[in-house]
């Protein structure tokens, strides 16, 4: 059986990168090729997701080595809807990229790197073993550690020092974790992971270790341990915070979710109540932070934290509706977050002001502007035919099934909370008394409205379209809550 | 031999802390470089054990080989840490040629230029 | 500063050449031997090192006129494209093939796609070292 098309979405991205690089300074080619190229793997990507309802998981071995001895590729719905969602996300920041980022940046090979990121990504959401996940997890904060850091400004460098020690010793304890998983159960593919811990019994030993993944992945994502995300998340240019907040915590994410529902789902008493403790946590200290601070940037990246909170809340509740709610948040929390960061980006871009008191009644002069910050201020919040409503029907109904109400109620809470803070950056900024004059006023570029146009257009969409995205999300709810299914389409009876 | 090599790995990222948690940037680098170098150590302990063998190469024609994995897992890791401590190393350079020092609480604050 | 130290230079012009000898003699012993294009690529990029130590930058850029991101690029791309060439074949990503040929001079000899990879792994790490070392010290 012949899949190697899973490792398009990888592939893809890696190839236009190292074209791009030959092409620094034909700024025009490198448009065209990265916009051809994002079209390409959301194109695969579709056909794969689809493939996947028709024929089951797919894997590809990579050289033929079947597993668990060689390295493989798995696609599962889970994942792939993930890796549509990031082709889709990262092709729309790319139109703003070309509008926004400047001529310095363009020759400065910022899409090869946007690329390599994306191929991190997507080789993340892939990946059938655990060290790879690593190499793919390297390949991604290496771009990432290049995108935060171009430009050079002062507060770049600081905060990415910070964001780059930070992550080398996540990557230090993922290394340790790896080790001691392999000198306890010998194998380091996932599938044969989860049948041999279901071996062994999830003792004390392999509780500790599964203690460190979450103590890794919590670093990535952002759960509990953010203290670093929105120092980092506020200094680089517009379109990569925008990238950062869709697209990298949400990657700590999946891993938390494939780890905690394939291998170490046994003592669910200890680990899953840590991660709905540490949820917890996040959305409080999350909302405490969107309210506490009066600068865009922070009280948007706050916003990411709270999100983390909230999804992982549906780890914790650990059902398959509750996941259902948590897969669908993710997909939703890509495309808004994406969105609410190019808003308030296109905000400071058009004032030159980053605090909120600073900016009054800009709706007069850009009336798109705050429609789309309305709508996403109405998306995040979770009203009604938009994206976001759907996903807390599922995660309030799974935490009603499984009796866990102290993180129901904090997950509606930070609900308001978000509300609240979005409201704060809309009254202030968008009503009011006009300050700028009508003379005097940037003009908003095309470029950067039709971005959000479409982002906003995508979270009406899949809140009204829900319908069909109802089979692939139940569908990967399914295999995150019966990790033998994914079992079976890897090793297929040769444990 | 497990045991030392463990003792040594633990030595080795008491070290790193030390370092990681002084003021100076270089020290903070250097230590990011022991802390990973105490991994790959651990890697190899972990991994296969100290078993004697060959190491796993056609060309050594052996009767017995060690594991191969974790070897490929350390090769890796160190790729991975080299390209890590080198982009840490210029970040550190540009810094301080920018701010015009590699006093970490110098460079606290949000103030933008 | 401009560094002029003779038995350095004198030295240099021999060993650069040595070294680069026994890179490729490491990068060819390759995949059934110790050796291969990762430490192979980091020996042949310290013989660039030690040129650019010992020249200044200026001239050597003068006598190796390839700019060395680019070369890092050609290796990845080296190195990713064994690997779908295999999807070409119809084999899975990164399948890797050999052969016994006989070539004229060299007699009956293994040919392996794994050398195309070790290539751009080579090409890589070369690429790579030289680009930072140059971004370090370029504006010293």
């Amino acid at each position: 059986m012949m899949n190697n098309i899973i490792v398009m979405p990888m592939i893809i991205p890696l190839m236009t990168g190292i074209i791009l690089i030959f092409l620094r300074t034909r700024v025009n080619s490198q448009r065209i090729l990265s916009i051809l190229s994002s079209i390409a793997t959301i194109a695969v990507s579709l056909v794969i997701l689809n493939r996947i309802q028709h024929e089951g998981i797919l894997r590809l071995d990579f050289g033929g080595w079947l597993p668990p001895y060689g390295i493989l590729f798995v696609a599962d719905s889970f994942s792939m809807l993930l890796v549509v969602t990031t082709s889709i996300v990262t092709g729309i920041l790319l139109i703003y990229a070309f509008s926004s980022i400047g001529k310095q940046h363009e020759n400065m090979f910022f899409y090869p790197f946007i690329f390599f990121l994306v191929a991190g990504v997507n080789g993340s959401f892939l990946t059938g073993d655990l060290f790879n996940m690593f190499v793919c997890f390297e390949v991604m904060l290496l771009s990432s550690y290049v995108l935060i850091t171009m430009g050079g400004r002062r507060i770049q460098l600081v905060e990415s020092i910070k964001y780059v020690t930070i992550n080398v010793l996540s990557s230090w304890f993922f290394l340790i974790g790896i080790a001691y998983l392999y000198g306890t159960v010998g194998t380091l593919n996932m599938a044969h992971l989860s049948v041999r811990v279901a071996e062994v019994g999830q003792g004390p030993l392999l509780t500790v270790i599964s203690l460190m993944f979450l103590i890794v992945f919590s670093l990535k994502a952002g759960l509990l341990l953010y203290f670093w995300l929105p120092g980092s998340y506020s200094a680089p240019p517009t379109v990569v915070a925008a990238l950062f907040g869709a697209l990298l915590t949400k990657v700590g994410i999946y891993a938390m979710f494939r780890i905690f529902t394939l291998i170490f789902y046994h003592e669910t008493a200890i680990t899953h109540t840590a991660i709905g403790i540490m949820a917890i946590l996040t959305m409080i200290g999350g909302s405490i932070g969107a309210l506490a601070y009066n600068d865009i940037r922070k009280i948007v990246s706050y916003n990411v934290v709270i999100a983390v909170g909230f999804i992982l809340a549906g780890l914790a509740m650990s059902s398959e509706v509750a996941f259902q709610g948590a897969i669908y948040y993710l997909i939703h929390d890509m495309i808004v977050k994406a969105l609410l960061f190019l808003i308030a980006g296109t905000m400071i871009y058009l004032t030159g002001k980053a605090k909120i008191e600073e900016m009054s009644g800009l709706i007069r002069n850009y009336p798109m502007l705050g429609w789309l910050f309305f709508i996403t201020m109405l998306s995040l919040t979770g009203i009604p035919p938009l994206s976001g409503f759907i996903s807390k029907v599922f995660l309030g109904q799974g935490a009603i099934e499984t009796g866990s109400y102290l993180l129901l109620a904090v997950a509606f809470m930070s609900g308001i909370f978000v509300l609240y803070s979005l409201l704060r950056i809309f009254l202030n900024c968008f009503w009011g008394e006009t300050i700028i004059s009508e003379d005097d006023d940037v003009p908003l570029k095309k470029g950067m409205l039709v971005p959000c146009v479409l982002l906003a257009i995508m979270t009406v969409a899949i809140g009204i379209g829900v319908e069909g995205l109802v089979p692939y999300v139940s569908d990967a709810a399914r295999t995150l809550m019966n990790p033998d299914i994914y079992i079976e389409a890897v090793l297929q009876g040769n444990r | 031999m497990e045991t030392l090599i463990t003792v040594l790995v633990g030595l080795l990222v008491t070290v790193a802390v030390y370092l990681l948690l002084s003021r100076n940037l270089i020290r903070v680098i250097l230590g990011s470089a022991v802390l990973s170098h105490a991994a790959h150590l651990l890697l190899m302990t972990m991994g296969s054990g100290l078993k004697k063998g060959s190491a796993p190469l056609l060309g050594e024609n052996a009767a017995s080989y060690v594991d191969a994995l974790p070897q490929a897992l350390i090769l890796t890791a160190i790729v991975i840490s080299f390209a890590v401590t080198a982009f840490l190393l210029v970040l550190a350079y540009r810094t301080y040629k920018k701010t015009g020092t590699d006093d970490l609480y110098a460079l606290r604050g949000f103030d933008d230029e | 500063m401009k560094i002029n130290d003779v038995i350095l230079k004198t030295v240099t012009r021999i060993v650069v050449f040595i070294i680069l000898t026994f890179g490729v003699e490491l990068f060819l012993s390759g995949h059934n031997n110790p050796g291969g294009g990762f430490i192979g690529g980091l020996v042949l990029s310290s013989a660039f090192v030690l040129l650019y130590l010992v020249n200044d930058i200026e001239t050597v850029r003068k006598g190796i006129p390839f700019d060395f991101k680019k070369i890092a690029a050609i290796g990845v791309f080296l190195a990713v494209g064994s690997g779908v060439g295999s999807v070409l074949f119809g084999e899975n990503f990164l399948t890797q093939a050999f052969g016994h040929f006989d070539l004229p001079i060299f007699g009956v000899t293994e040919l392996s796609t794994v050398v195309l990879f070790e290539a751009g792994v080579a090409l890589t790490v070369v690429g790579v070292v030289v680009t930072i070392i140059l971004t370090i010290s370029e504006d010293v």
